[in-house]
């Protein structure tokens, strides 16, 4: 049985952009690269918080909006000086579908 | 005994099939082929070089009749199977004949898809598959017009087909980059520009709405927006879907395709598929290398020998004379993941390899695609680039040889190409200059003017001393705009400017960027350079702007935002303050300030309420403040002549009207105004970037101030007599800010660099062009973006999906 979870159309997330899951652990940000690459993470910033949703994406990265740090989006490592990590769920597309897998979400602890 | 073979499709892989048998056993079968076409088997994909012109169907023609007839295979052109009977193994063709059979290969091919828009059945509206298609479209010359829908390979080969015959072709594409599928943005704006070089009219990111006919003949295609594309024709080339209708009636296993196994045998033994028409292991198939494969595995089964098709890396190239690209493998971004990316700008050249592992999975390439065999067979073989890794980019002959030279583009243009657009100076002056002795910058200022204006040109009239000097020229290092690129602000903006960049994939290209799609530092900076220089091409980007600008509010520590409605020179109304109030109840605002620049904060908004507080605010009237904006904040005033005793002007009036007028106007760094009655100065306008004093004889103009981290008071730039003069003094001057300084440069640091004299100069001689281009650029920009996100963006604001049920199970 699989567990992807169809949870809105590719095209609602701008390219190079994200939007939100609402979970009952807080929110999990759906990122959309250039490429049409999506990824999940924690929608909170290991820094202060930010939410890396507002953030800039470029190439398979994010700018946190309030102070500038880079994440990976695939292993959500924080890039150059800075250090920290955010978590990261699978996703995938399929048919223009972006889903995500319903146990890891279900699993998540509070941030 | 020889069994009875029938195939249903003389296409390209049963053709290959049919070879392949007959090499081996040309005995072993007795073939009755089929084929819808009225002809047999022909290199369907050289029909584009037919249109083109460059090639005869009699040269793409593989199977002659008398082919067939020597080989004893027995021919029904032009006669489709119409239905299969499994169970007593025979066919019956269209004419009602019942055929028997032993084994039977389906060869179908695709049909292509037609997007079922309004008038898709009108006469003129055909696809490109075959060669009647091809032969619609010869019939067409200069002086017809024809619409291609799709900017994949097929639609562009067969717009470059007919434009080569003079047709005016305009090709319509969905996506924002043409073969998306194959090419990332920076090939795609290559691609691009090579063929509107040859006359086609290309719109990307546009949607067809309905094809208009007159006497059931195709006229026009009516876009979205309205726009009316005439034609004589219209071809859609959007995709295809493989042709399995007959296997399914059969009772065939199908999917997307007609199911095979790795022998190519259907879900009933005694069949078989090959083509486009199959489905192997989830994948189906496009490209002729895959089919040929599958054809020489089918053969063998048919014979009973062992074989197995095996699915392997895939490769694009288009056919169209003069682009030359290529792509291969995925090239999508990744963790892990490196990218190499090499770009010459003056020979239009871009290749990007995806390295994983030091293996290179994905490669791109434009414009130089020689080496594009030895890149594919280091994808395949999935070669470990280790030791090759630093020259790995600029292929095979350069292994270990010199890198590139960053002059190469400065060095590759023509004497009369203009270098200091301020004094008209081309490289021809500055190379002549250099000859005759001038060796560095400011020998070369002093001599030809060049850089002694406005000095955005210097990195330019640095490199042509570089490209001309030699190594006798050190080229000072001036600092780029991020690790993206090499290219200082100036640079780029140059190059946006003479080059004519409209986009940001050109910019990337041309200006040799390094990655593949620039970082937070460098996409804000050229989409405003973007926005500002070409107001009706470039599309606001979104994306590539700081939150703060892409949702109109002001983000908090705590991911809330602030909304700061405009109160027009800090003038409001009982009305509008109680909105302002009954807003502030409804979304339970906990913060509502008055603000430094006159006017109301409500601070800690929920970022899912915004639309709907800012619906409220527009009802009362009221617009967005810009609050967050690099662009026009606020315009402070002070009572002036209407209550004041010492006023001399009406201070208060103009502010409104320059918040009017320069409203949504994007610049370089914030804008603040302030306009004060009389030299009391109470609305401080004297520490704004621009000021107004109102005098008894007119008002004193200055610019250049600040209060923030640097605190500078304003220089004095003009004084006239009118509202109107002042007004378009301040509009000439924010259009030159606009037009000249670096991203994030605040008017006294840009005036610092360039000189308010030469501000002053250009305001005078050039008032009047700087007004038309800022009027043009505020008739795109001079609105409420609140407004017109509640309308059209509402739900972007609101979560993708809601789990919190979910989770919870
Ligand atoms: C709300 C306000 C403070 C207040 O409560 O009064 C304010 C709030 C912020 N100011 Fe300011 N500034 C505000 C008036 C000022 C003023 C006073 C003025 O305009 O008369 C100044 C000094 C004058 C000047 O600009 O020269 C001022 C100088 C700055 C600076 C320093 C700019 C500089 O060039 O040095 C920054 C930082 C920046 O822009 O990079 C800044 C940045 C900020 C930011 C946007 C910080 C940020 O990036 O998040 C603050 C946003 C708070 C929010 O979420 O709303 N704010 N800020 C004022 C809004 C005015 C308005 O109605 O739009
Ligand atoms: C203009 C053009 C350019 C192309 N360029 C390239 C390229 O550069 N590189 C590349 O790799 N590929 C290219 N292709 C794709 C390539 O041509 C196809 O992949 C290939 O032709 C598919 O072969 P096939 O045998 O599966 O089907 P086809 O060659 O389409 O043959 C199928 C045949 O079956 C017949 N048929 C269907 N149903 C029945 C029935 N019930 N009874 C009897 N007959 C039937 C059809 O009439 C057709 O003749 C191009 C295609 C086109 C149209
Ligand atoms: S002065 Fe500093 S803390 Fe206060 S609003 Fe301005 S930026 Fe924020
Ligand atoms: S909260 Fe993300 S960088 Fe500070």
């Amino acid at each position: 049985m699989s567990n992807w979870m169809d949870i809105a159309a590719l095209n609602d997330v701008p390219r190079r952009g994200a939007r939100v899951v609402r979970t009952a652990q807080g929110c999990v940000a759906v990122f959309r690269t250039a490429e049409d690459d999506v990824y999940a993470l924690d929608n909170s910033c290991p820094h202060k918080g930010g939410p890396l949703s507002e953030g800039i994406v470029h190439g398979a990265s994010v700018t946190c909006p309030l102070h500038n740090w880079v994440f990976s989006l695939d292993t959500g490592e924080a890039q150059g000086a800075d250090s920290g990590r955010v978590r990261t769920y699978p996703a995938r597309v399929e048919n223009g579908r972006i889903l995500l897998d319903k146990v890891v979400i279900a699993a998540r602890t509070p941030a | 005994m020889t069994q009875k073979l029938i195939i249903i499709g003389a296409g390209m892989a049963t053709g290959r099939a049919l070879e392949a048998l007959l090499d081996t056993a040309s005995d072993a079968y007795e073939v009755t082929l089929f084929n819808a076409e009225p002809r047999g088997n022909y290199n369907r994909i050289m029909l584009s070089p037919v249109l083109a012109g460059d090639k005869t169907y009699a040269e793409i023609e593989t199977h002659t009749l008398a082919w067939y007839e020597e080989n004893g295979v027995t021919c029904r052109f032009g006669e489709r199977i119409a239905s299969i009977d499994r169970e007593s193994k025979t066919v019956t063709a269209q004419n009602g004949d019942v055929l028997p059979y032993d084994k039977l290969m389906f060869g179908t091919g695709s049909t292509p898809f037609m997007i079922p828009l309004p008038g898709h059945d009108l006469e003129g509206v055909i696809a490109y598959r075959d060669l009647e298609d091809t032969e619609r479209m010869m019939g067409l010359g200069p002086g017809d017009k024809c619409v291609v829908i799709g900017g994949g390979l097929l639609g562009l080969e067969a717009a470059a087909g007919m434009a080569a015959r003079g047709v005016d072709v305009t090709v319509v594409h969905i996506m924002g980059h043409l073969m998306e599928r194959q090419l990332d943005e920076a090939a795609g704006y290559l691609l691009r520009k090579a063929l509107v070089d040859k006359g086609i009219k290309i719109r990307c990111s546009t949607n067809s709405k309905e094809i208009l006919g007159a006497e059931g003949r195709v006229r026009a295609l009516l876009l979205d927006d309205g726009t009316e594309l005439p034609c004589d024709l219209l071809v859609m080339a959007v995709g295809i879907r493989p042709n399995v209708a007959l296997a399914a009636e059969a009772g065939l296993a199908v999917g997307r395709g007609i199911h095979v196994d790795d022998r190519m045998v259907t879900s009933d033994a005694d069949i078989l598929a090959v083509g486009e028409c199959v489905e192997h292991d989830g994948a189906i198939f496009g490209l002729v290398a895959p089919l040929y494969d599958q054809a020489k595995v089918a053969a063998k089964t048919l014979l009973g020998e062992d074989a197995v098709f095996v699915q392997k890396e895939l490769s694009t190239k288009l056919k169209v004379t003069g682009c030359d690209l290529f792509s291969a493998g995925d090239f999508t971004d990744g963790e892990g993941r490196e990218d190499i990316v090499f770009r010459d700008p003056a020979r239009g050249i871009y290749r990007r390899l995806v390295v994983e592992n030091n293996i290179v999975i994905g490669a791109v390439m434009y414009g130089d695609t020689a080496d594009s065999n030895w890149f594919f067979g280091l994808i395949r073989d999935r070669t470990d680039i280790a030791g090759m890794r630093d020259t790995l980019i600029f292929g095979p002959a350069y292994q270990g040889g010199a890198p590139l030279d960053p002059l190469a583009a400065v060095a590759a243009l023509s004497r009369d190409a203009e270098i200091c657009g301020c004094n008209g100076i081309c490289k021809g002056r500055i190379e002549d200059a250099i000859a005759a002795g001038a060796g560095d910058l400011a020998a070369i200022k002093a001599t030809t003017k060049a850089s002694a204006s406005c000095g955005t040109c210097t990195g330019l009239v640095e490199q042509v001393l570089a490209a001309t000097l030699g190594e006798d020229f050190v080229l000072p290092a001036a600092a780029p705009i991020c690790g993206c690129s090499d290219m200082t602000h100036e640079d780029v903006r140059r190059m946006i400017k003479s080059q004519r960049l409209t986009s940001m994939p050109a910019v990337w290209q041309e200006c040799g960027w390094k990655t593949s799609c620039g970082c937070h530092v460098c996409r804000p900076a050229l989409n405003y350079y973007l926005l500002a220089d070409w107001p009706l091409e470039y599309q606001d980007d979104p994306q590539s702007r700081f939150i703060n600008e892409r949702k109109h509010a002001n983000i908090q520590k705590d991911g809330t935002f602030s909304v700061v409605p405009r109160m027009w020179g800090g003038i409001t109304t009982p009305h509008e303050l109680r909105a302002i109030a009954d807003a502030a109840d409804k979304f339970a605002v906990p913060t509502v300030k008055v603000t430094g620049g006159q006017r109301i904060d409500l601070l800690g908004v929920r970022g899912e309420d915004l639309p709907a507080i800012w619906a409220d605010l527009n009802a009362a009237g009221m617009v967005s403040g810009y609050a967050y904006s690099k662009g026009l904040r606020t315009v402070k005033t002070c009572v002036g002549t209407d209550h004041c005793r010492f006023g001399t002007q009406d201070s208060t009036g103009l502010g409104i009207k320059l918040e009017k007028t320069l409203h949504g106007a994007w610049t370089p760094h914030k804008l603040k105004l302030g306009v004060s009655g009389c030299p009391r100065n109470c609305a401080e306008a004297t520490c704004k970037d621009i000021g107004v004093i109102c005098v008894d004889s007119g008002y004193q103009i200055s610019i250049g101030g600040a209060a923030g981290m640097d605190v500078k008071e304003t220089e004095h730039l003009t004084q006239v007599a009118t509202e109107e003069e002042a007004i378009a003094v301040i509009k000439a001057v924010t259009q030159l800010y606009r037009e000249n300084a670096r991203y994030l440069d605040r008017i006294y640091k840009w005036m610092s660099k360039v000189g308010l004299d030469w501000i002053t100069e250009r305001v005078e001689t050039e008032q009047a062009a700087l007004i038309e281009r800022f009027e043009l650029s505020q008739s795109i920009y001079r609105h409420d973006p609140w407004a017109a996100h509640v309308a059209q963006k509402y739900d972007s604001y609101q979560p993708l999906a809601n789990l919190v049920l979910e989770a919870a199970e």
